[in-house]
C-alpha cells in the first residue's frame, strides 16, 4: 500500500512538472512610456530566436497594441525556461496630443494619442487578466517615485504576481540603479542597458530564477 | 453623477451631490468621506470621481481607491480622453502610516497595511504636482 501510494505521488508529481512546464509562462513587460521596454522585449526576442517583436522610438507611445512573442526559450546554467513575452504600451494617466505635434502633424498626432489611450487600456486589461509575471522597466536616469510607478506597482503586488524591477539606460551618465533599488526594496532591481545590452546574464539568470 | 445640478429638496441630505450650477471662477473641490465611498460599487466610485474630474473639479478621496480600481480608473480614464477636451487625469495618492512599523519606502508607495490612503484626483491640464514626500504632497490647481 505504501509503495503504491508513494509510486502514485512521484507519478502525480512528474505529471505536474510535465503539465506546468509544457505551459510558457506569459511575462508582461510594463513600465511608464519611454523606459525602453520595447528595446528589451527586441533584445530579448532576438537574443533567443532571432526575430524582434516591436519597432523602437525616443517618441512616446510607440508602441500602442500589446504584442506577444511566443515560446521564448531562455537556456541558462543546462536548464531552459519558456515565455512568452508581451510587450505592453507604456502606462499613463494623461495622454496630450500636443506632445506629438512637434514630432508630426496635428491628424497624425491626435491619431497617435487615440492609439495610445487604446494601448494603455489594453496593457491594464492584460495586467488584470493575461499575464502570469511581470517585468516592470524603468528608465534609470528618470525619478523612480512617480504615482504611475506607484499604482502599477501596488497593481501587481495585489495580484500576487512575480515581478523583476529592470532599471534601464545605464549607458546613461545620469543613471543611478540605487535611487530605483531605494524606491522598490521588496523587489530585486537588475541594472542593464537594452540599447547596449550591458549586463543581459544578469537579466537572463533573473529571468530563468523568477519565471521558471 | 457627482456633479449633476442638485434638485430643489433637503439640503441636509447626505446623499444628495455636489453643487456645480454655482457661476464662478474658482475651483470646486469635492472632498469625499471613505464613508460615503463604501457604500458605492467600484464603478460607481470611478464615474463619481471621472464626472467630477471633466466638470474641472478636484476630488479629494479620504480613502482612496483599492488597487484593482486605480486599475479600472486608468482603463476608464484612457477611454474618455477627447483631443482639445480631456486629456485625462493627475492622481497622487498620500500614504498613511498603519502604524509605525511599515518603513519609509514602503509608506511612500503606498504600501501600508491599512490601505486608507488620501487620494487627490484633478483634470491633468489643472493640476500639477509640485512637491510630493511621505508627509506632504504640495500641487498648484489652475482654472480651467
Amino acid at each position: 500500500m505504501g509503495l503504491f501510494t508513494g509510486l502514485r505521488d512521484s507519478i502525480s508529481r512528474a505529471t505536474d512538472r510535465l503539465f506546468s512546464d509544457k505551459e510558457p509562462k506569459r511575462i508582461g513587460i510594463y513600465g511608464p512610456p519611454n523606459a525602453g521596454k520595447t528595446t528589451l522585449a527586441n533584445r530579448i526576442a532576438r537574443d533567443w530566436t532571432g526575430d524582434a517583436i516591436g519597432t523602437e522610438s525616443h517618441i512616446p507611445h510607440e508602441t500602442r497594441r500589446a504584442r506577444r512573442k511566443e515560446n521564448v526559450e531562455v537556456k541558462r546554467n543546462g536548464k531552459s525556461v519558456t515565455i512568452d513575452i508581451v510587450d505592453t504600451p507604456g502606462v499613463t494617466t494623461k495622454v496630450d496630443y500636443e506632445e506629438f505635434t512637434d514630432e508630426m502633424d496635428k491628424e497624425d498626432a491626435v491619431r497617435r494619442s487615440r492609439e495610445a489611450t487604446e494601448g494603455v487600456a489594453e496593457a491594464m486589461h492584460w495586467l488584470r487578466e493575461d499575464v502570469d509575471g511581470v517585468i516592470y522597466v524603468l528608465d534609470s536616469a528618470e525619478d523612480p517615485i512617480t504615482q504611475v510607478n506607484t499604482m502599477l506597482i501596488g497593481i501587481i503586488e495585489s495580484r500576487d504576481l512575480p515581478v523583476l524591477i529592470f532599471a534601464n539606460k545605464i549607458d546613461l551618465e545620469e543613471s543611478s540603479v540605487k535611487r530605483i533599488a531605494d524606491a522598490f526594496p521588496q523587489h530585486k532591481t537588475v541594472p542593464l542597458s537594452a540599447k547596449e545590452g550591458e549586463n543581459m546574464d544578469e537579466v537572463y539568470d533573473s529571468i530563468a530564477e523568477y519565471f521558471g | 453623477m457627482a456633479n449633476a445640478t442638485k434638485p430643489d429638496g433637503d439640503e441636509s441630505d447626505a446623499g444628495t451631490e455636489p453643487e456645480t450650477d454655482i457661476d464662478t471662477d474658482g475651483v470646486q473641490i469635492d472632498l469625499i468621506s471613505g464613508e460615503r465611498m463604501e457604500s458605492l460599487a467600484s464603478m460607481e466610485k470611478i464615474r463619481m470621481i471621472l464626472d467630477g474630474v471633466h466638470e474641472g473639479n478636484i476630488v479629494i478621496l479620504e480613502e482612496g481607491l483599492t488597487p484593482d480600481e486605480e486599475s479600472k480608473l486608468i482603463e476608464v480614464t484612457m477611454a474618455e480622453i477627447s483631443p482639445d477636451e480631456f486629456n485625462g487625469i493627475e492622481i497622487e495618492t498620500y500614504p498613511r502610516s498603519s502604524g509605525g512599523n511599515t518603513s519609509f519606502f514602503g509608506r511612500i508607495m503606498g504600501n501600508d497595511e491599512g490601505g486608507a490612503k488620501l487620494t487627490v484626483i484633478g483634470p491633468a491640464n489643472q493640476i500639477k504636482t509640485l512637491h510630493k514626500d511621505e508627509t506632504l504632497i504640495s500641487a498648484l490647481v489652475s482654472r480651467k
